[in-house]
């Protein structure tokens, strides 16, 4: 990480955590949690994060991690793409439809609804903006207005997130890691 | 339906509104994206529009500016949060004018 004070500057407590974190699950701490266990009192991801994640939606979990993964991708965030298609794929009990999504929206085996839904968060990604005419395109697929504003906060979550972790300049970390932060995120969630 | 509306308010209100390590007005700055100047300015407009351009040097050159650790990190979220508050607002307005609501 670009910031020393990410990588070493916690407080006691939380060291003690790391330290029980990397015993309990015999991976390295993921910077992600290095972040947000920084200061918490300064930026508070977890309630937005976790209401957008888990909060009460017509979306299921599996559909909002995808949305997740589709915000990183295009955001070019690589940590955070292998990270929430994990996540995806476990609520999903599917891989192979995570990866269908992330290498062709247009022809990935989902439903209508999320694929209008997914082709939107893709342009207010690349282009802080979306238009009137292309949000009528969501509702016409058949999208509720308060399934675009629960997706909408979905992309807010992860545009802030994977902006940190491009940044911050987040480690990769193996495979192994993120299927075991995957299966944390969907017992726990993110708070 | 998920409501992140009151977390949101709360997130924002925090790291503009209260203490911090960096002054109030360049937390703001970084939030907008508009009104810093040099290196600072050069990361924060990368952060807002393309984060994954963020390289060592531009982050070594707003601490060799004279910024902390602890200034750069607040700015840094400034900025993110702020882009993604822009873009939540985006598309809250265009579901507005299409849907007819609010």
């Amino acid at each position: 990480m670009r910031l020393a004070i990410l990588d070493r500057g916690h407080r006691l407590g939380t060291k003690i955590l790391f330290a029980i974190i990397r015993t309990v699950s015999r991976h390295p701490v993921l910077d992600v949690i290095k972040l947000v266990k920084y200061r918490p009192d300064f930026y508070r991801a977890a309630a937005v994060t976790h209401e957008a994640m888990r909060g009460p939606s017509a979306w299921s979990v599996g559909d909002r991690e995808l949305m997740a993964a589709v915000v990183a991708r295009n955001n070019e965030c690589e940590w955070c793409t292998t990270a929430h298609s994990a996540v995806a794929a476990g609520a999903y009990g599917d891989r192979s439809k995570v990866a269908a999504v992330l290498a062709d929206l247009e022809t990935a085996p989902i439903e209508e609804p999320l694929r209008a839904t997914l082709r939107m968060l893709r342009k207010l990604t690349r282009e802080h903006t979306v238009t009137a005419d292309e949000m009528r395109a969501v509702l016409a697929a058949g999208v509720s207005p308060e399934q675009v504003e629960d997706a909408l906060a979905v992309s807010f979550a992860f545009n802030v997130t994977t902006r940190l972790a491009e940044a911050f300049g987040f480690a990769m970390a193996t495979p192994e890691a993120f299927e075991s932060g995957a299966k944390y995120l969907l017992a726990r969630g993110y708070r | 339906m998920a409501n992140i509306t009151q977390a949101r308010q709360a997130l924002v209100a925090r790291i503009l509104d209260k203490k911090g390590e960096a002054p109030q007005a360049q937390r703001r700055a970084a939030f907008d994206n508009a009104g810093l100047t040099g290196a600072l300015a050069t990361l924060i407009e990368k952060v807002a529009k393309h984060a994954h351009r963020v390289t060592d040097d531009d982050v070594a050159a707003v601490r060799a500016s004279g910024l902390s650790e602890d200034q750069i990190y607040e700015l840094v979220v400034c900025a993110a949060v702020g882009q993604a508050s822009r873009q939540l607002d985006a598309g809250l307005a265009a579901l507005a004018a299409a849907s007819g609501r609010k």
